[in-house]
């Protein structure tokens, strides 16, 4: 171990005098809920003017952190100090008042407001609107201009990218004062592009004094961006560093507790016939949209094909159609040399006969039934199956059988067949979900978001398990926002933006900096 | 995390709605206090009328019949996360069914027989009118909340007219049918311990009863045993999870909505051929309702909703005998306190979580949750 990791990161701070360069320091903060110990004796110490990255797996204990400085929770014990002055932070609007803005994960913005109605929330200058509207107008403006925030006033928030609303959260946040702020995940939405644009404006930030705490699972962003960086791991700090002293893999190390492998043995494999063929596929959402435009591509077996693109861009309702969720309008799709037509009988019961297994983007809304028991949960889809039923009853003793290997060979813990899988870790969930689709033996595998909200040994495992099943000769089609998921797993990738496929290539000699072209649309390939 | 999920299983199904039930009995208590009378003597009238007279278990058990039939029909639907305000109107028209086939069949066919197609009718009929708004519901969108209720009021309406109109015995003024021909009906409990040789005091319960728990077994095995069962209660925690797993939702809220109606409908062969012999207007007296408050304090399970049928079945008696003992308390009082126990057993039924959870923390607090 290196010497600045040090137990709990106290002695470090600790030892240090109490300074008025600091703009925030925590100092031993505990915060408990029930018996679940959120944050444990918690010391944090940010300089003035820097950017402080804080990186953790879900449950860490980053959340609840942030929370309690920005007065959404209050700390067990434990104090907190703005620029060397104890304060008590015991609401929103006092951190507010104290200088500090939050840009949350998701957006806090009114969608029917325009970009400076938004952005004036909580500040409106004065009584009437119209005057006020004036003097912040003005104020926004030179804020806008010295951070290169750039945003349109005029426009609705519900037709701005999501670059632009968060532009225009960062916008709030310094219009009511902000001189420290927090952004809790702040690229899951962006493109490679827009994510640069970020940090090229954090960076103007912190050279005009602004101080930033950066909370990111991305470990490439912490090390481009940071100066200084806290490592949370069930609930404590276990490590302090100074970004240029540290390495991605120090950094994951610690996350963990253990040693992670970030890179994965992709299997060398013969592809063989095409499994999934998609021809001229458009799709109208329910308010009209054409949200898929002329899609066709082909699946084989024993490939991996990842679908790159910003969230939002066609490929949630592409795997909707392909699962059976949604039906089918415009186009055909081949399965397995089971043809669909649009307008078919075609729904997951019949996806699942045709071989086709679903592991859905969102786990909580689809994957799981979050009340119910593991058991439960393990056959779900599949509950039809002669294996766990005779007649209209279920048999219960097999599906026990069946979820006791189940949990075992994928490694869900805890291993319990009967705890509702609602109080899973989000990893263990997606265990759940992930094995039970390759038990059912699934020709072709539609994945999306396979690591979302899923923590570093997890995302190993679940990358270890799509690799086993591709070397089984199964055709995966993967869908993630996530571009180094797609790169380090595809055979091919291809990416769509605005609904249409704007470029494929394969991933070997793809490189970030042109899946980002195509992904904003800019590039065509 | 979820608050629930802190505390053990004894303490939020068997302390808290306990502790509920016990403020109600307070306010209630207030409130006969307040109207001059004495609280402690008012409970005691109540538990001796429900239990202690002789007929008085009877009574509080034949009311007991229809609440289970009633809160199963709302509890099923629940499990579906339909929420079917429809019970009364289900009852009503169970008992046109009822009704139909002995007025049909009663003069040329043996008693036994009718009463089977009877109880038959009575399923069927409240199926349908659980059917009607349950297909709205799926294939058009109506809220099943709003369908419901209306068709309790088409089912007063239509029961009235028909009544009036149509099923009236000729010759007389009051809104029913001629009697059934002997034979036909459900014989209630006291006749038979009489056949068997024990001396029973006269009450209206009936076989129903008997019914009502075989439904109510047959209900747990439904829910928790079946394949439809299991699609019913992934459909009602997850819609979106039940049409990932190709479960047809629409098909489901419409048969959830049929089996619901018919369980209501069973309240007609309690009041129909267990008491009345006879089809007449109002026989259905808000059990249906009260299904809706039976179901939400039984939590959806069989056995929490006999408990809850049970203690309703014990207000229904044991307030009438309140109402017939003090003078001043009147069948609205009674109303009051079944409204309170509702409120605080239903509307209210998390309202003490936070403080027994904060309780148990305090002195259970520092186990460890693997």
């Amino acid at each position: 171990m290196k010497n600045s990791e040090n137990k709990g990161g106290n002695e470090e701070i600790a030892s240090l005098p109490p300074s008025t360069d600091s703009a925030i320091e925590l100092k031993n903060i505990t915060k408990r809920f029930g018996h679940v110990v959120a944050n444990s004796d918690v010391n944090l110490k940010v300089r003035t003017g820097t950017i402080h990255g804080i990186v953790g797996e879900n449950g860490a204990g980053k959340s609840t952190l942030m929370n309690i400085l920005f007065g959404l929770y209050k700390p067990d014990s434990g104090m907190i100090f703005l620029n060397g002055q104890a304060v008590d932070v015991n609401s929103p609007e006092k951190s507010i008042a104290l200088g500090i803005g939050m840009v949350h994960q998701h957006f806090m913005l009114v969608p029917t407001f325009t970009v400076l109605e938004n952005a004036m929330l909580g500040n409106e200058g004065s009584m009437l609107l119209r005057s006020g509207e004036e003097v912040v107008l003005d104020r926004l403006k030179g804020l806008s201009n010295n951070y290169g925030l750039d945003v349109d006033f005029e426009a609705i928030i519900s037709d701005t990218p999501v670059g632009m609303q968060q532009r225009v959260e960062i916008l709030k946040a310094l219009n009511r004062g902000a001189k420290i702020l927090i952004l809790d995940e702040p690229t899951g939405v962006l493109t490679p592009q827009e994510t640069i644009g970020l940090f090229d404006i954090l960076r103007s930030l912190r050279e005009q004094g602004v101080t930033i705490i950066l909370i990111t699972h991305k470990l490439k962003e912490i090390m481009s961006i940071t100066d200084t960086v806290s490592v949370m791991r069930g609930g404590k700090v276990v490590a302090n560093f100074s970004t240029e002293k540290t390495s991605p893999e120090e950094l994951a190390e610690n996350m963990v507790g253990r040693k992670v492998l970030l890179s994965i043995e992709k299997p060398t494999l013969k592809v063989g016939k095409p499994v999934l063929e998609v021809k001229n596929v458009s799709h109208e959402s329910k308010d009209g949209v054409l949200v898929l435009k002329n899609i066709s591509f082909d699946l084989k077996e024993g490939e991996i094909l990842g679908i790159a693109g910003v969230a939002g861009n066609g490929q949630s309702e592409l795997l909707d159609i392909l699962s059976g969720i949604e039906t089918l309008q415009i186009g055909q799709i081949t399965v397995n040399d089971k043809t669909i037509l649009p307008f078919q009988d075609w729904n997951s019961k019949k996806a699942r006969e045709f071989g086709v297994a679903h592991v859905p983007e969102d786990r909580h809304k689809r994957g799981l039934v979050l009340p119910f028991y593991n058991y439960e949960n393990s056959i779900l889809g599949y509950h039809r199956n002669e294996n766990y039923s005779s007649g209209f009853l279920m048999d219960k003793r097999k599906i026990l059988n069946f979820v006791d290997d189940l949990v075992e060979n994928f490694d869900v813990r805890p291993r319990s067949s009967s705890i509702s899988s609602g109080k899973l870790s989000g990893g263990n969930q997606q265990k759940l979900v992930l094995a039970r689709e390759i038990e059912s033996n699934p020709n072709i595998l539609l994945v999306g978001q396979p690591t979302r909200g899923v923590d570093i040994g997890a995302i190993e495992r679940i990358y270890e398990d799509l690799m086993k099943l591709k070397s089984k000769g199964t055709a995966i089609l993967l869908v993630s926002v996530e571009l180094d998921e797609i790169m380090s797993l595809s055979d091919r990738i291809v990416v769509m933006n605005q609904g249409t496929i704007v470029g494929e290539t394969n991933s070997s000699n793809a490189t970030e900096l042109d899946l980002g072209k195509m992904m904003s649309g800019l590039e065509q390939v | 995390m979820s608050d629930s999920n802190i505390i053990p299983k004894w303490l939020s199904v068997g302390v808290i709605p306990l502790m509920n039930l016990f403020l109600a009995f307070c306010v209630s208590g207030l409130f006969i206090f307040f109207i001059g009378e004495n609280p402690f003597r008012a409970i005691f009238v109540m538990i001796k009328g429900a239990f202690y007279y002789p007929g008085a278990i009877g009574y509080t058990l034949y009311y007991t019949t229809n609440f289970i039939f009633t809160g199963l029909a709302v509890a099923l639907a629940f499990h579906a996360r339909l929420f079917n305000i429809g019970g009364e109107g289900q009852a009503y028209v169970g008992g046109l069914g009822v009704g139909l086939v002995c007025l049909i069949f009663d003069q040329h066919v043996v008693g036994f027989l009718v009463t089977i197609l009877a109880i038959l009718g009575s399923v069927i009929f409240g199926a349908i009118w659980g059917i009607i708004p349950g297909y709205l519901q799926a294939k058009r969108g109506s809220h099943i909340v709003i369908t419901t209720i209306m068709f309790n009021f088409i089912a007063a309406a239509l029961m009235v007219y028909l009544l009036v109109n149509v099923i009236i015995e000729p010759g007389q003024m009051s809104p029913e049918t001629r009697d059934f021909a002997s034979g036909v009906g459900l014989v209630q409990i006291h006749i038979l311990a009489k056949y068997l040789g024990l001396e029973m005091a006269m009450s209206p319960l009936n076989l129903s009863f008997i019914v009502a728990l075989t439904v109510s077994v047959g209900f747990w095995f439904l829910v928790w045993r079946t394949k439809f069962g299991y699609e019913v209660r992934s459909l009602g925690h997850s819609e979106t999870a039940a049409i990932y797993a190709g479960i047809k939702v629409s098909s489901t809220i419409i048969i959830v909505m049929a089996i619901s109606g018919g369980l209501a409908g069973l309240v007609a062969i309690n009041e129909l051929l267990g008491v009345h012999n006879k089809l007449l207007l109002g026989f259905t007296a808000g059990y249906g309702f009260t299904g809706i408050a039976v179901a939400l304090m039984g939590r959806n399970h069989p056995v929490g909703i006999f408990l809850a049928s049970l203690l309703f079945g014990a207000l229904y008696q044991g307030g009438t005998e309140l109402d017939f003992e003090f003078s001043s308390i009147t069948r609205e009082m009674v109303l009051l306190i079944q409204g309170l126990i509702i409120l605080f057993s239903g509307a209210l039924a998390y309202m003490l979580n936070p403080l027994v959870e904060r309780i148990y923390i305090k002195y259970y607090g520092n186990y460890n949750n693997a």
